[in-house]
């Protein structure tokens, strides 16, 4: 477990990368609405092409890019197929008829449209969100953007310490697992032969000191934040101070375009009745 | 009117069932601005609960009796107020045992900042206090690294700055230097050694390691929650046998010219780093030769 890094946050220098954290959470959403806006096969059209135009301009390597969706290549499988076989396009006629089997040109369609918006949804958030944007600096915006929501008596502050906490402390309890697990081994303990059943056993003894010194960690890292005078959100100033660009603004409204454009797609599409209506 | 004074301190804890176990016995102990104290002890003296009643961050106080001045503030009142607290804390800095325990944040700037953003320091000062402590431990370079990947030593450091940034008048290290391997260890030495003569923080240091011991202004031994000697480094040292009873062993070097001594062998002091042992061993050997 050597070299672990958590989440998927690619170091370059790119526009992207450069936005405000903020931002982006906005544009994730948006995103997202978009991928579920779409209608018809030029809207979808227009989602992929600015899909790979993200990629284009956050300068990931598609290689990394793709290693996102390969996690969901079950459920997209799963989808696309379901649609391919269960879709019934009443007045038309069957293109592959095999007993209780038959598949309309809709089905197709309808599978390949499920499949460009995932697709077009994970990555577009990952770019938005995981690859170009670090975990403390998410945290901060997603910090930010809540704050509203404290007036309410919602913990923002304090959810979003325990999220930097905790990334704080994966790397180290990872270590610590990894030291625990070699202590074990070196006293016989075999983690990697016999039955499912006898290899979760082989676990609890890794497990049981894991969660107890979890717990003195906590303890330890309390008293320490104490003495530092940690005493909640309130009157707390921040070292890294967040400002809008005029790159943000542009690239919001590039955003709302693509939107937009996608929403008059839609309109065109059910007036004149373009082809492969979802 | 001394920084921190202690009058007639004892304190207990209560064992799971139910009986007070003393911890610290009737402890007189005043210490001056600017001074250089470690506080010596194996383990169980109560040395550490020292320290953390001084900064109250020990668990119970039901026990806790006798007075602790800080700057004024008297620690164990019944009256102290959450401010207080604040204030007491903002004077005393500490530094614990497990640089891991300690960090807070994924940066090492921003766990720097973490104990000036409590206090509601603003920027462009925030950023000021940051930028200068990274630079006073040495790690401005380390500004953007996360703390996970530094050595020991090097966490510790980090560690270090984020207290100085808070900037208190006293810094107190708990042990610091006893989960780190030697090199860590030195150069957390060398760090709060040049807090106290170049930036002029009172320092406390609570440790086991003698060698530590011979380079503070004064050396204070615990020994089952009773201050047993108080005096400079040379002073304790003297007590070879007072010093073992109590569980500890006199730094390698001081032992030598100490048994040299005995064996006839006449030798100038201070000896209590191999520097000045050797200084005054080749001062004897000369004295010889020329004879």
């Amino acid at each position: 477990m050597k070299g672990f890094a958590f989440g998927q946050y690619y170091p370059a220098d790119s526009v992207m990368h450069r936005l405000d954290p903020r931002m982006k959470v906005i544009a994730a959403v948006l995103y997202i609405v978009a991928a579920f806006l779409c209608k018809n096969f030029f809207s979808f059209l227009l989602l992929l092409v600015t899909t790979l135009f993200l990629i284009l301009i956050s300068k990931i390597p598609v290689k990394i890019v793709l290693r996102s969706i390969r996690a969901l290549i079950f459920i997209m499988a799963f989808t696309a197929i379901i649609n391919i076989f269960w879709f019934v396009e009443k007045d038309a006629q069957p293109i592959f008829q095999w007993k209780f089997i038959t598949i309309y040109t809709g089905g197709l369609f309808n599978a390949l449209f499920i499949l460009v918006r995932i697709t077009c949804m994970v990555i577009g958030t990952g770019i938005f969100l995981t690859y170009t944007t670090s975990p403390i600096a998410l945290t901060d915006a997603i910090e930010r953007l809540l704050r509203p929501l404290a007036k309410i008596k919602v913990p923002v502050h304090e959810f979003a310490m325990m999220m930097t906490i905790a990334l704080r402390f994966i790397p180290t309890i990872v270590e610590e697992t990894d030291k625990i697990m070699s202590a074990q081994k070196a006293r016989g303990a075999d983690f990697t032969s016999g039955s499912l059943m006898s290899r979760a056993k082989a676990l609890i003894p890794v497990i049981i000191p894991l969660f107890a010194s979890a717990f003195r960690r906590a303890g330890e890292l309390a008293t320490a934040m104490e003495c530092r005078c940690y005493h909640g959100g309130e009157g707390r100033t921040k070292l890294r101070i967040l400002k809008y660009h005029a790159r943000d603004v542009f690239f919001i409204l590039l955003l709302l375009i693509f939107v937009g454009g996608i929403i008059a797609i839609n309109i065109f599409g059910s007036r004149y009745g373009w082809v492969y209506t979802m | 009117m001394p920084l921190i004074d202690i009058k007639n301190l004892s304190y207990a804890y209560r064992e799971e069932n139910g009986e007070p176990i003393p911890v610290l016995k009737n402890i007189h102990l005043s210490v001056e601005e600017g001074e250089y104290v470690v506080i010596l002890g194996h383990n169980g003296s109560g040395k550490s609960t020292l320290a953390k009643l001084m900064n109250m961050v020990v668990d119970d106080y039901e026990f806790a009796q006798g007075e602790i001045f800080v700057d004024g503030i008297n620690v164990l009142s019944e009256e102290i107020t959450d401010e207080d607290v604040l204030t007491l804390r903002k004077i005393v800095g500490m530094v614990f045992q497990n640089p891991d325990n300690q960090l807070v944040a994924t940066i090492v700037e921003e766990d720097v900042a973490f104990g000036p953003e409590n206090l509601g320091v603003p920027n462009p000062e925030l950023r000021e206090r940051v930028d200068r402590a990274l630079a006073t431990v040495g790690m401005s370079e380390y500004a953007h690294h996360e703390p996970h990947r530094l050595s020991g030593g090097q966490k510790q450091r980090v560690a270090i700055a984020g207290i100085i940034a808070m900037m208190p008048r006293v810094m107190i290290f708990d042990e610091s230097t006893a989960m780190l391997d030697p090199i860590g260890r030195r150069e957390v030495i060398d760090t709060l050694e040049m807090l106290n003569r170049e930036k002029g923080i009172t320092v406390l240091s609570i440790t086991h390691y003698m060698d530590e011991a011979a380079r503070a202004d004064r050396v204070i031994v615990l020994d089952d929650g009773k201050i047993l000697l108080d005096g400079t480094p040379a002073e304790v040292f003297a007590h070879g046998d007072t010093l073992r009873a109590a569980g500890l062993e006199l730094p390698q070097c001081t032992a030598l010219c100490y048994e040299l001594m005995a064996a006839g062998l006449e030798l100038e002091g201070p000896f209590n780093t191999p520097e000045q042992c050797a200084k005054a061993l080749a001062k004897a050997w000369r004295e010889k030769v020329v004879d």
